[in-house]
């Protein structure tokens, strides 16, 4: 297509402000990256920049010099996400397919379920005293786990996918005498992969990203997730210093690279999230149309 | 004939089908229906021990407790005057970025697109000590850059005026990414044609824009605003608790239902108040949303969303 002058320069603008607006999105971060690798005092004397004040991997020598509360940490983050994914993810698809077959009456009614659930719920003390007192969950790993298995707006999106496939596959298998459950899992499930793709990278990030249910229910300092490990040397340097080097003295509150250590910590703790999501972009224009919260 | 009685028999109830819902529907069941069991606790003097039922009625003792306090109205409005300011913020910045990818080359639009979705990825813990590096009243870029112009900087952390913008800021800076792309799928759905064919009759941009993409969004506009209206009485949790860094000097703007019932119920332990507090939010909250749909149906009836 011929661009005129002034379809040229308007394009050249719209591209400046989108590479602000880029940059509004990217620099803030790329501060914490800097800090973690920043020297402490110079970096607590002359404050955050977008280069490392003085570069040092002290920050990360720290955390791994005793590295069994990290270790601990990545530990529970990383088992929680896989094993909650991969079984949200067969729940989620398998209740998604059902409420998206036109033709199972009683699917309607699941799907009002769903959807009236996402309108109107306990809220959060009823939750709490249900997982705690009934379930016994409390100050287990399974409370981080079980919460999210069943998200409604999980299910919606994997709905709209799913309603895309066309019926006449499905009647087909059914001639062939396959059932229902055999359908699903030999059919539906193979041409499904980028809707799999999508709505699995949103669920890990659910639960990778998630320190709630660890604020709720995780009293013991042994099933801190990344994110409540994070959360709990917040404001409290102490915390880092005593869950790394329980049992040594002789610590020198001063010299601890507390502030750049904290930041590292973030690092480690949203780096992997950042480094996948990307190869999982291209599903996401074709899987983020929200029609399917509706009818 | 006995073929078609068979089919139609299976139509009736589909067990297969039913095998699937199951392990879905009892988790849906577990954890958003069985709960609601609890609503009743507000009505409890409630004793862990003897459980939900086992505990004795008091009326409505845990109610006036907090209607009478001044709180209940600093909580309300901060919830529903920041969430409608994030609602219509990032709705209407999200439509015109969205607006903005749809003109550029698709390659362009794959590297904005990575860009503006980074901190969608990244939790409100990581996203506070974010906020705190540019914030920081010693160490903080914008403190820093202000010094540098000889400008005083503010003690951003213990000055309550500065923190609608910086919460909707960063709502938005979290947000837009996923807010963006659901309005460009939207416009990626679109027939091409209508496009070309407006170009031919001499359609500006901007007209186009205005009568052909816009129309096109506008059923998805207004879902998107009915389902965050929805939880209009709901806060985002984690960005409230973060964010301020728990400095109280600034619970006067950041203090909301969620922060408050989370403090009632894991740090002060006061189960029956923060129950009343969260039925309270429950009920008024889904009331919203019935209205809310109520009027769209009244205007438009494919728009809404019941």
């Amino acid at each position: 297509m011929v661009q005129s002058k002034k379809e040229k320069r308007a394009d050249r603008i719209l591209t400046f402000l989108f590479i602000l607006l880029a940059l509004f999105c990217v620099v803030p971060i790329l501060y914490i990256l800097a800090a973690s690798f920043s020297d402490e005092i110079r970096l607590t004397k002359e404050g955050y920049s977008l280069l490392p004040r003085g570069f040092s991997l002290e920050a990360y020598k720290y955390i791994f010099e005793s590295p069994k509360a990290i270790i601990s940490a990545y530990g529970v983050t990383i088992f929680v996400t896989l094993f909650g994914t991969a079984v949200s993810l067969l729940v989620t698809t398998m209740l998604a397919y059902v409420i998206a077959r036109k033709d199972f009456k009683v699917g309607r009614v699941f799907a009002f379920m769903i959807f009236f659930s996402m309108l109107f719920n306990g809220g959060l003390v009823p939750t709490y005293i249900m997982l705690t007192k009934y379930y016994n969950l409390k100050d287990t790993i399974w409370s981080l786990m079980l919460p999210y298995i069943i998200m409604p707006w999980h299910v919606f999106l994997m709905k709209g996918f799913l309603a895309d496939i066309p019926t006449s596959l499905i009647e087909a298998a059914k001639i062939d005498g396959a059932g229902e459950v055999k359908t699903f899992f030999k059919i539906i499930v193979p041409i499904s992969k980028p809707a799999l793709a999508t709505v699995g990278l949103f669920i890990a990030f659910t639960y990778w990203n998630d320190w709630y249910q660890s604020m709720l229910y995780i009293d013991s300092p042994n099933i801190n997730s990344l994110q409540f490990y994070l959360y709990r040397i917040m404001n409290n340097i102490q915390y880092l210093s005593t869950s790394m080097q329980a049992g040594n003295i002789s610590i020198d509150l001063a010299s601890l690279p507390s502030e750049t250590a904290r930041m590292a910590l973030c690092i480690l703790a949203a780096g992997p999230m950042l480094v996948i999501f990307p190869f999982f972009q291209k599903y996401f224009v074709k899987g983020l149309t929200v029609g399917a919260v509706k009818g | 004939m006995k073929g078609a009685k068979k089919i139609k028999k299976r139509k009736a109830m589909n067990w297969g089908l039913m095998a699937l819902a199951v392990p879905g529907l009892f988790f849906l069941i577990a954890y958003y229906y069985v709960p609601l069991f609890g609503l009743v606790i507000p009505f409890k003097k409630m004793d862990v021990a003897k459980g939900i039922f086992g505990s004795d009625w008091c009326g409505l003792d845990n109610f006036k407790f907090f209607f009478q306090s001044p709180d209940v109205w600093t909580v309300t409005r901060n919830t529903i005057g920041l969430n409608a300011l994030f609602i219509t913020m990032t709705l209407i910045l999200s439509v015109v970025v969205a607006l903005g990818l749809f003109e550029l080359s698709k390659r362009k639009v794959k590297v904005f697109q990575t860009c503006l979705f980074v901190p969608y990825f990244i939790s409100w813990v990581v996203g506070s000590y974010v906020i705190y590096a540019l914030l920081s009243p010693d160490m903080g870029v914008i403190p820093n850059l202000m010094e540098k112009f000889n400008m005083t900087p503010p003690n951003f952390y213990s000055e309550p005026k500065y923190w609608p913008f910086i919460l909707t800021t960063s709502y938005f800076w979290k947000h837009v990414g996923y807010n963006a792309l659901i309005f460009y799928a939207t416009l990626m759905g679109m027939d091409i044609s209508q496009h070309e064919a407006a170009a031919i009759d001499g359609a500006t941009k901007i007209q186009r824009i205005r009568f052909i993409c816009l129309p096109h969004l506008m059923p998805t506009i207004v879902l998107m605003a009915l389902l965050m209206i929805g939880k209009i009485f709901y806060a985002d949790f984690g960005m409230f608790w973060f964010l301020p860094r728990n400095s109280g000097v600034l619970y006067p703007v950041t203090d909301v239902i969620d922060t408050y019932v989370f403090r009632m119920l894991r740090v002060m332990g006061n189960i029956g108040m923060s129950s009343a507090v969260g039925l309270y939010q429950s009920v008024v909250g889904f009331i919203l949303v019935l209205v809310t749909n109520l009027i769209v149906k009244k205007r438009n009836e494919d728009y809404a969303l019941f």
